[in-house]
């Protein structure tokens, strides 16, 4: 069986305007709804407060629970129905921090079970003080940094046979990333410094493999942040560890693709550069689509079967799979092609 | 050729044994003695997340404990200046940094510093200006021996919770020090969270303090508290209500008497009541102090403070002899009994606050896994039909791969006796289709090669030489990511990086090394003319 026809030419790089003005509208659209909202919807994990599951004997409207939680103070808490429908739960997210935060669960089970009676069930308790939630935030942040990193000195490395040359940049970006650390820059900003440090550095140290992938792993997770904003998804501990999966995904189909590269640009010293991408990709094409169809099919079944608890995580990895299947088609190898363009052997020839 | 074969199937066959060997702990849930004694016993844990639990993490209040031995300082240097003779006007804590000392005559400095540089070694004496002749010093608190006190407090503060949890009950609870002062306390399986925090939590710093019966607690309410006496409360909350009642006391700052003098504490039952009370034994020297206070404030009334608020006050009818005393209150038993367990355990070295708290309960728990399990049976189920299809007879070896990946990962679990939490789940369930992107990409470059005309043989040969490479690229760095992922993520997110790194690495092993033997056993041995990919 095959989906996908031997010998398949479709002009993928010929497109890659379209798809620029298509991603780049995506992340545009997400930069304007994360500062429209005021930065990402951070959950208990990254803001403190305090987040309650409860299960209820009955159909209950999250106005009423809220009446519940007016007796102890609680009522400006944002109630929502949680999980599957039939089951009565419902989450209680509270934001307050200034109050003492280690007996507010205490305080929604007593109110709830006065109101509701003693079938109230409290299945999860979720307490995160304001500098713990400082804490994780950053140490999420510092994760995304070194992974990008050490995936920016892998493939330099790897692909380029510039291991030193990784190496040097893996030194500079850490001097910079030490040097305005010390400025008491805050965490957000470092990573975005050192990203553009980063890129800035692969673009003059010729490292273009790197570039592309590391273009299109950005890519994919602000886009994937972007449908989080967009479906009003609040960001934890697990969502960063999908981000990392999607990070890690993404790369692994832009390697396939980047690789086929290569191997071609040794096979067909003479064709153009252009010609040799677009057939590289039309022969990792069944691949990618196998594999991104057998990984999307166990996401979907987590998405739908897997309950609540896991239902966000689910969600990011299924877009960040689909954006990252798409980018490394769309976003990873034109940047290669337009790379090659400017600063590649060709360029210089004709100057 | 088939003599590299019979290794390399030796080889997968006992990589499946092992992980057979492994797993069976985790199956069977009980094993037999001596299967203990020669072979693993170690099971999959299962994290909070799935099995219901309580995960906290503790700060503990390290300046208070630098004040604490700052106020206990100032406490034996006020006996030692007495025996040295040396009269001074003032004498107290200065924040956190030492104490002040204002003494009365200027000749005295030489014994004072003398005193100082023997029995206080910790401190460094700085001359102050003088104050209307008297001299005027300085104790600065050495930066080491504050660190030092700090430490100490955080493993004391690890060591009485550890011990209070012990005595609750709690199987395989996880207690460990953290940075920055704090520590974490993982008890899987606690139902009553409520009572375990006050447990944990609790500072348990048990003082007996005399009432103050000369002055007026109204006078001093109204703010002429007299030197030397301190305003406490009692608090009585109602059962039925909820409503809180303070009784103020006026009580002597002076503390006749602390915990630290005890030995036992246990639950006994009134039986006038039938209310429980805890009653407390001291050891020789407490009960010598008991008996000296109580003997010298006979008609008078004694405070039992606990945690900075009174617990009761009774008259003292006569001279206690003996070192016992009771504690009552309006306990139910369960209040008596954790009462009884935080005394025995002793008080915490400074008071901890909870900075952080997830309580799973079990149903969840049960939940999760039974919804995680059916995500990955059927997610598995729909992949392996569709491999089969796609692929035909290679698909079914594919599938074998797979299978055989999720053995290993879970062997895996049991071997590092790791945490699966419901990331972690998550993480198998990634693997499951990710796993077959090795052997994707190896058939479709064997395709390739048999649509160049290559017999099955060769083709498969080339296949996976050239696949081989573009594999190891893609896998290696998801395992960078994973490792980071390992590095710096806590709890569940951990759990989820270990899946799937175990999973990356077993899945290198079935898809490239496990697939080949059974390639190899077909279309080299076998030597089967017809390809079915």
């Amino acid at each position: 069986m095959q989906f996908i026809k031997p010998g398949i030419n479709i002009n993928f790089i010929g497109k890659r305007n379209i798809a620029f003005v298509l991603s780049g509208l995506m992340i545009l659209a997400t930069i304007v709804l994360l500062l429209w909202r005021g930065g990402p919807n951070y959950g208990v994990d990254f803001s403190g407060g305090v987040l309650v599951q409860v299960k209820m004997a009955q159909k209950t409207s999250p106005a009423e629970i809220k009446k519940a939680l007016r007796v102890v103070n609680l009522d400006d808490s944002i109630v929502q129905e949680f999980g599957e429908a039939g089951q009565f739960e419902y989450l209680i997210r509270i934001r307050k921090t200034e109050v003492e935060l280690a007996t507010i669960g205490e305080r929604v089970e007593q109110s709830l079970k006065t109101a509701f009676g003693n079938s109230v069930e409290i299945r999860r308790v979720e307490m995160v003080g304001p500098k713990v939630g400082k804490d994780l935030r950053q140490k999420a942040l510092f994760a995304i940094f070194y992974s990008i990193l050490f995936i920016a000195i892998y493939i330099s490395g790897r692909f380029e046979l510039k291991w030193l040359m990784s190496i040097i940049m893996a030194i500079c970006l850490a001097f910079v990333v030490y040097i305005t650390s010390g400025f008491g820059v805050s965490v957000t900003w470092l990573i975005i410094i050192a990203l553009i440090v980063t890129l800035t550095l692969c673009l003059f140290l010729n490292l273009k493999y790197a570039l592309g992938a590391i273009i299109a792993i950005i890519h994919d997770v602000v886009i994937t942040m972007g449908f989080f904003a967009l479906t009003e998804r609040e960001l934890s501990l697990s969502i960063i560890a999908a981000f990392l999966t999607i990070v890690g995904y993404s790369l692994n189909d832009t390697i396939i693709v980047f690789d086929r590269i290569r191997e071609n640009l040794r096979r067909f010293r003479r064709k153009p550069f252009e010609e040799t991408m677009n057939q590289s990709i039309n022969e990792t094409l069944s691949r990618t689509i196998l594999t991104s169809g057998t990984t999307l099919i166990v996401i979907i079944a987590l998405f739908v079967l897997g309950g609540g608890v896991i239902h966000d995580f689910a969600f990011a990895l299924l877009v960040g799979v689909i954006v990252g299947t798409y980018s490394s088609i769309f976003v990873a190898s034109p940047i290669l092609l337009i790379w090659e363009g400017r600063f590649g052997k060709k360029a210089q020839k004709k100057a | 050729m088939s003599k590299s074969l019979t290794w390399r199937s030796t080889i997968a066959l006992l990589a499946i044994l092992v992980a057979v060997v492994y797993l069976v702990p985790s199956i069977t849930g009980e094993v037999p003695a001596w299967w203990s004694n020669i072979l693993p016993k170690d099971k999959i844990r299962l994290g909070l997340d799935l099995q219901g639990g309580m995960h906290l993490v503790l700060e503990v209040q390290a300046a208070k404990a630098i004040e604490n031995h700052l106020e206990r300082v100032v406490d034996e240097m006020k006996g030692d200046l007495r025996k040295e003779k040396v009269r001074y006007v003032t004498l107290k804590r200065k924040g956190l940094d030492g104490i002040t000392i204002t003494l009365m005559r200027l000749k005295d400095e030489t014994v004072f510093r003398d005193m100082v540089s023997a029995g206080y070694p910790d401190f460094n004496v700085e001359s102050m200006p003088e104050q209307k002749g008297r001299p005027v010093f300085q104790l600065v608190l050495d930066p080491k021996a504050k660190i030092q006190i700090m430490k100490m407090a955080v493993e004391q503060a690890l060591e009485t919770i550890r011990n209070r949890i012990d005595q609750f009950g709690v199987s395989e609870p996880d207690i460990r020090p953290q940075e920055d002062n704090r520590l974490l306390i993982q008890l899987p399986g606690i139902k009553d969270s409520k009572r375990a925090i006050a447990l944990i939590g609790k500072t348990a710093l048990l003082e007996f303090k005399l009432v103050d019966e000369e002055n007026s607690v109204q006078e001093a309410l109204k703010g002429n508290l007299p030197p030397g006496d301190e305003i406490l409360y009692q608090v009585s909350v109602d059962r039925e209500t909820g409503h809180e009642r303070k009784t103020p006391f006026l009580l002597k700052k002076r503390t006749a008497l602390t915990g630290e003098y005890l030995t036992d504490a246990r639950v006994q039952i009134d039986s006038r009541y039938n209310e429980p009370y805890v009653s407390i034994s001291f050891d020789a020297r407490g009960a010598r102090l008991f008996e000296q206070v109580t003997g010298q404030n006979i008609k008078k009334r004694l405070a039992i403070v606990l945690d900075g608020k009174v617990n009761s006050a009774p008259v003292i009818q006569d001279k206690i002899a003996g070192g016992k005393a009771q504690i009552t209150g309006r306990y139910t038993t369960d209040e008596a009994r954790d009462l009884a367990i935080v005394l025995r355990a002793g008080a915490l070295p400074a008071p901890v606050k909870i900075i952080e708290e997830r309580t799973v309960g079990p149903s969840l728990g049960k939940d999760s896994i039974e919804k995680g399990f059916k995500s990955m049976l059927i997610g598995g189920i729909i992949v392996i039909l569709f491999m089969a299809i796609y692929y035909g007879l290679s698909g079914f070896i594919a599938d074998l791969a797979l299978l055989l990946n999720i053995l290993f990962i879970m062997a895996g679990l049991a071997f590092f006796s790791a945490t699966l939490t419901l990331p972690g789940i998550a993480g198998i369930i990634l693997t499951i289709g990710m796993s077959v992107d090795a052997n994707v990409l190896i058939f479709e470059r064997i395709r390739e090669e048999v649509r160049l005309g290559k017999t099955p043989r060769t083709a498969i040969e080339s296949g996976y030489a050239k696949a081989l490479v573009t594999i190891l690229d893609a896998q290696l760095t998801t395992l960078i990511v994973a490792l980071v992922l390992f590095q710096f993520g806590t709890g569940p997110v951990r759990g989820f990086a270990v899946t799937l790194s175990i999973g990356i690495v077993a899945s290198l092993f079935t898809a490239i090394f496990l697939t080949r033997i059974v390639f190899d056993y077909l279309y080299v041995k076998r030597n089967v003319k017809r390809l079915s990919i």
